[in-house]
């Protein structure tokens, strides 16, 4: 049984121990002690039964740490050392911790560590290398956001949205240390998924599923990013594409639209399109249609205007860009795009330039610059 | 969560408003200003918003590569450098108006006197490594 296997049964166990009475960042210590001991102890011996296992030892570390407080401050342990079984089902334990962790009175950052910890069963090392700090300020973000969920109890309803934009933005964070954190999210998403039939669940999973397919396309042998109408679709993971596909499809029969699924059927358009000049760009502006009706957000009436581009030629998408406020992140290298189609190299090269400048990015800076150079040379000569 | 670098300079700054350079301050002055910083940084950690803090010393060399076969050429330091930095703290926090309240408190470091130096210091964010998925 590998390390990952482990770090599924993570939540079930978390859910076991808060049932018999411990709190909840108690118990979420106890479980990450006992997945370290988990890791070292089958490395030599494969365990029989993990998750009894991990319930009899975390159980074990949970009442050590307790009656060390207790002595600590000459208390009676309250905690009864035999196990209490309490109503609920595992599954249910899930979907709580999934709440818990994304509970609104967390900062984004401070659920997104939470979750990676307590429902990922990462290590406070790995998330800090993860994201580029000091283990020693990731653990105080964890223990802080403990702190502020300790007040709420298990059983309360939480809200799926919450819980989803975690997901997605540790989907979005990449990959450094030695944790894929795209495929983290995919992995809880998946065990969300699991245990609920919230067509949003499915949604997001799907989206997740057909952007992580074309990853390995994404990015050049150099490091440089390749544009998706120049990705050797060759690359593209058929498998992840025909679930990403099928989850999404499921999700749409029921016939309740949200704006994940919006996005993972304009994902599942692009997927679809053997060549890049086969893509349906007439569905995919209806589905940004959709995707505006739900969000009115402008990040999504920007894309949108590229889609139009493409469906109805460069001078449709930009009277679709026209409304947009200039100061939206990628507004110039939108505008950059089409102005070149519309063939106005001049306009285009002086805004590549500037997308540039605001790129929040290295590799989307240097590919931004790449298309400026490569106009202003093509000027020149 | 976004980082950011703030970033001290020895010159190229506009003045402070309490300018007495550090040399003339009281031991006791610079003892407030360390251990100042040291809370500070310590706080940090304890949000969660700590990442790096450093100090560079004012001197400094600038070297430039003088061709196949050839010793870099060396130069400096320049006595009329515009711009010198001095060090920096480098912080990871929620939104830019988090970045900018910090900051402010770093420039309320206690100076000449015991008051605060109200030093401009430079908020500089750090680009992304990875790109956000937008195709």
């Amino acid at each position: 049984m590998n390390e990952s296997l482990l770090r599924e049964l993570v939540p079930a166990v978390i859910g076991v121990l808060v049932r018999r009475g411990a709190d909840f960042a108690a118990a979420e210590d106890a479980v990450q002690d006992a997945l370290v001991e988990a890791v070292r102890v089958c490395q030599d011996d494969p365990l029989r039964d993990p998750k009894g296992w991990l319930i009899t030892v975390a159980w074990r570390k949970f009442l050590d740490a307790a009656r060390a407080e207790t002595s600590r401050r000459h208390r009676e342990l309250r905690v009864e050392s035999e196990p209490v079984p309490g109503p609920g089902e595992p599954a249910d334990d899930t979907l709580q911790l999934y709440f818990l962790c994304a509970h609104p009175s967390l900062t984004p950052a401070s659920a997104v560590a939470l979750t990676l910890r307590a429902v990922g069963g990462l290590t406070t090392r790995q998330i800090a290398q993860a994201y580029l700090v000091p283990e020693a300020t990731m653990a105080q973000r964890i223990s802080r956001a403990k702190r502020t969920v300790s007040g709420v109890r298990f059983n309360q309803p939480g809200d799926v949205a919450t819980v989803l934009c975690v997901l997605y933005l540790v989907f979005n964070e990449g990959y450094s240390g030695d944790v894929d954190l795209a495929v983290e999210a995919i992995r809880l998403a998946r065990q969300l998924a699991a245990v609920t039939k919230h067509e949003e669940v499915a949604g997001l999973l799907a989206l997740m599923l057909l952007h992580h397919a074309r990853r390995p396309a994404r990015t050049g042998l150099d490091g440089s990013l390749v544009p998706l109408a120049e990705q050797d679709r060759g690359l593209w993971n058929t498998r992840l594409i025909a679930e990403g596909v099928d989850v999404l499809q499921a999700a749409l029969a029921r016939d309740r639209l949200g704006e994940f699924q919006a996005q993972a059927a304009i994902a599942a358009l692009h997927a679809d399109a053997q060549k890049a000049e086969e893509t349906d760009w007439v569905q995919i502006v209806e589905w940004y249609d959709e995707l505006v009706r739900l969000t009115d957000s402008p990040v999504a009436r920007l894309n949108r205007a590229v889609a139009v581009g493409e469906a109805d030629g460069p001078r449709a998408g930009l009277a679709a860009l026209a409304g947009l406020d200039t100061a939206l992140p990628r507004h110039a290298a939108v505008a950059a795009y089409l102005h070149e189609r519309d063939g106005d190299p001049v306009a285009a090269a002086r805004l590549y330039a500037e997308a540039a400048r605001s790129a929040p990015s290295l590799p989307e800076r240097d590919h931004l610059t790449r298309q400026a150079a490569r106009l202003n040379t093509r000027l020149r000569s | 969560m976004a980082k950011y670098l703030l970033l001290k300079h020895y010159r190229g700054a506009p003045a402070s408003v309490n300018d007495v350079p550090m040399d003339q301050w009281t031991p006791e002055e610079l003892s407030a200003h360390v251990q100042y910083m040291r809370d500070f940084a310590a706080r940090l950690e304890g949000t969660g918003e700590f990442v790096d803090s450093q100090a560079l010393s004012s001197e400094g060399t600038f070297v430039r590569y003088d061709g196949e076969g050839r010793p870099p050429v060396t130069d400096g330091p320049f006595a009329e450098t515009k711009d010198l930095i001095a060090g920096w703290m480098m912080i990871d926090v929620e939104t830019y108006e988090r970045a900018l309240e910090l900051a402010g408190e770093l420039s309320a470091a206690p100076g000449a006197g015991g008051k605060p130096i109200h030093e401009w210091l430079e908020v500089r964010p750090f680009m992304a490594e990875h790109p956000t998925v937008i195709e």
